[in-house]
């Protein structure tokens, strides 16, 4: 096992978790505004996959995309400004916690409407085999995503037309404050991959080095072969759809057997079976972390909000 | 100047994305039909033997999905064109156009740009019944982010699609099935009609007609009647909605202290009142009349013929408004907006 890379998506897991914490106390502070939907419990989903990929490969996600914005670009001081809504935010202020973009890191969105930037991530990948570039997309979407039309038809296109595009379903059990037994006529979101047709793998995903190794395979996959490939990574989500919801239809029972396969502590027990660090120095690690996301709360802090004169900017080129 | 040539509307809109094409690699047409089929009202016929399956391309019954990836492919660097059969089909993907296109690069900060048209037939052509008959400009308007083109002649549409090509946002390109066949001198090569300035097509010095697209031709129609009373009518033709040509309409008003809109579609909350609030806002010191409106009634359209030619502006009905305007006759309004409260 690669000490150096073991720890570095532990660091990476680690601050999309501090990062959430301390955007949940801002929230609860009335410094973050508007829609926040954690990512908590699911962090080895978004680390995992953007790990396998290479930095130029695209990152297509939703509403619910810190850790994806974190794990690519790795700026908790853009992210967290833009959740203040301050003109140094990666999205200027404009965007929020939904919309966050990164065009320099190749990391395009941040968007908040289910299922539609499913196409949209088929049409980076149509991009890159119409110039013969190299690069493959990975598209994040939770399992809510697999009863709209538009998934259907990004995953249709894709099929008919073999773009080098990575889907990976993020089925944290929920749609939104409904479970998945109740939304979903299948056992497995994977199996509606088949029909398009396209080679699907059902991971665990708070096994960050499964989901790795999964997404390694398929993103080499796409694009040696130009080709879609869909992963469905079973995971859960330890926090309420977004801060305001308490999340009172599952059982404290259910939440309690997830949260024992919280993908960080497995992580981190690995790491320490394997004898790559010590606890103290793991705690070492998240300290690290903790001055990083703290670092990134001041910053959003003493920077200015948006200037109201700029409203009118940006909206045509 | 290029020799202008007589081209039917649909020659000149394949000859905009031929000479686009030709000058640009990065830009390609997609959409249904648009292909073997050659395309479904023929605009595209003889591209995909030209350019080839990679840049015209066909797609399923699947507009949500092509006007989607059209978008992700804008995101990095491509300028799609995106057919849409017609304009009714594009409300399956009003997701893509109202939520993702017009608002990306707003809600990215500026970081991207959108290089996309989405083309293809709007407003009712003849006896296609309710879901086949709208002109949904008024909708796409109303949107920031988007740029709404709607050309009424040869000339404009090929100058208009080659800017809307060139442009760097989000344009909904409308035209219109029974437009197809119309013939008209068209410029031969370079000739682009930059978006957002208006054109006056006939001058008149007695009511300003506001018209766009087809209905261009309605209220060119009804000013030669009116001529024939002693009345002339300026035709202001908008060719863009968005960005809105203000100081045209208002400088014609200027000139003619009256003004009817001529509108295809319904009444309520459509480009007409947002004209008549700009000529009463910044025009009201102009204005020897309230301005009028000629839309469609505020009804579905309906199959039968006799009852969608009163649904439609007709000349006519564009001619007894001016008359009301210039307070020749007391005629009767006709309501409307169905359904307004009492």
């Amino acid at each position: 096992m690669d000490a150096t890379l073991l720890l570095g998506l532990y660091r990476q897991m680690a601050l999309c978790r501090r990062f959430e914490e301390a955007a949940a106390k801002a929230y609860s502070q009335g410094k973050v505004s508007g829609f926040l939907h954690l990512y908590v419990g699911q962090e080895a989903v978004a680390v995992g996959a953007i790990s396998a990929a290479e930095p130029t490969d695209y990152v297509v996600a939703t509403y619910r995309e810190h850790a994806h914005y974190l794990a690519r670009t790795g700026d908790a001081r853009g992210a967290m400004a833009e959740l203040f809504g301050k003109a140094s935010g990666c999205s200027g202020g404009r965007g929020g916690s939904m919309h966050l973009f990164d065009a320099a890191h190749r990391m395009l969105g941040g968007w908040a409407i289910v299922g539609g930037h499913v196409p949209i991530a088929a049409g980076v990948a149509f991009a890159s085999k119409y110039r013969d570039e190299k690069d493959v997309t990975l598209c994040f979407f939770g399992d809510g995503t697999a009863n709209m039309g538009a998934f259907h038809e990004g995953l249709a296109l894709a099929g008919l037309w073999k773009l080098p595009v990575v889907f990976i379903c993020e089925n944290n059990q929920y749609a939104m404050g409904t479970p998945l037994y109740r939304t979903l006529s299948v056992e497995d979101v994977a199996v509606r991959a088949r029909g398009y047709p396209m080679e699907s793998e059902i991971v665990n995903g708070d096994d960050v080095l499964e989901v790795r190794e999964a997404v390694r395979h398929a993103v080499n996959r796409a694009r040696r072969e130009n080709l879609p490939i869909f992963i469905e990574a079973k995971t859960y989500r330890f926090r309420g759809h977004s801060v305001a919801d308490p999340a009172t239809y599952r059982s404290k029972e259910e939440l309690r057997k997830w949260m024992e396969r919280d993908p960080i502590r497995m992580l981190a027990d690995r790491i320490q079976t394997l004898g790559i660090a010590t606890e103290e120095q793991l705690g070492a690690l998240d300290d690290e972390v903790k001055a990083q996301v703290q670092d990134a709360v001041e910053f959003a802090e003493r920077t200015p909000a948006p200037e109201p004169d700029t409203v009118g900017e940006h909206v045509y080129a | 100047m290029p020799e202008p040539r007589v081209l039917t509307f649909r020659e000149a809109l394949r000859e905009a994305m031929v000479e686009e094409m030709e000058r640009d690699p990065s830009i390609f047409l997609m959409g249904e039909e648009v292909g073997h089929y050659n395309g479904a009202y023929k605009v595209s016929e003889g591209m995909l033997a030209r350019f080839g399956e990679k840049r015209v391309i066909d797609t399923p019954i699947a507009e949500t999905g092509f006007a989607g990836v059209g978008i992700g492919a804008a995101m990095v660097g491509l300028r799609p064109i995106i057919e849409f059969m017609t304009w009714n089909f594009s409300l399956v993907a009003a997701d893509q156009l109202i939520n993702n296109a017009a608002k990306l690069r707003y809600m990215s900060n500026g970081q991207f740009t959108l290089p996309i048209v989405f083309r293809g037939p709007g407003g009712a052509a003849h006896a296609l019944a309710a879901q086949h008959s709208q002109a949904l400009e008024s909708l796409y308007a109303h949107v920031p982010g988007l740029k709404v083109v709607m050309p009424s002649t040869p000339a404009d549409a090929k100058g208009l699609l080659k800017a809307a090509i060139r442009d760097d946002n989000p344009v909904v390109f409308i035209e219109s099935e029974v437009m197809y066949a119309l013939k008209g001198d068209v410029p031969a090569g370079e000739h682009v009609v930059p978006l957002g300035v208006a054109d006056v097509k006939r001058p008149g010095r007695d009511v300003t007609l506001v018209a766009w697209s087809k209905m261009v031709h309605t209220a060119l129609k009804a000013a030669d009647v009116l001529t024939g009373e002693g009345i002339e009518a300026e035709v202001v033709d908008l060719r863009t909605l968005r960005p809105l040509d203000e100081r045209a309409v208002l400088a014609s008003v200027a000139r003619t202290h009256r003004c009817v809109v001529v509108q295809e579609g319904w009444p309520f909350a459509g480009v007409a009142a947002e004209l008549i609030a700009l000529v009463a806002r910044e025009g009201f010191d102009d204005l020897d009349a309230p301005p009028e409106r000629v839309t469609n009634l505020d009804v579905p359209m309906p199959y039968a013929r006799n009852l969608e030619n009163v649904v439609l502006p007709s000349p006519e009905r564009v001619v007894a408004t001016v008359r009301r305007v210039l307070g020749l006759t007391e005629a009767p309004r006709r309501p409307a907006v169905a359904g307004r409260g009492r």
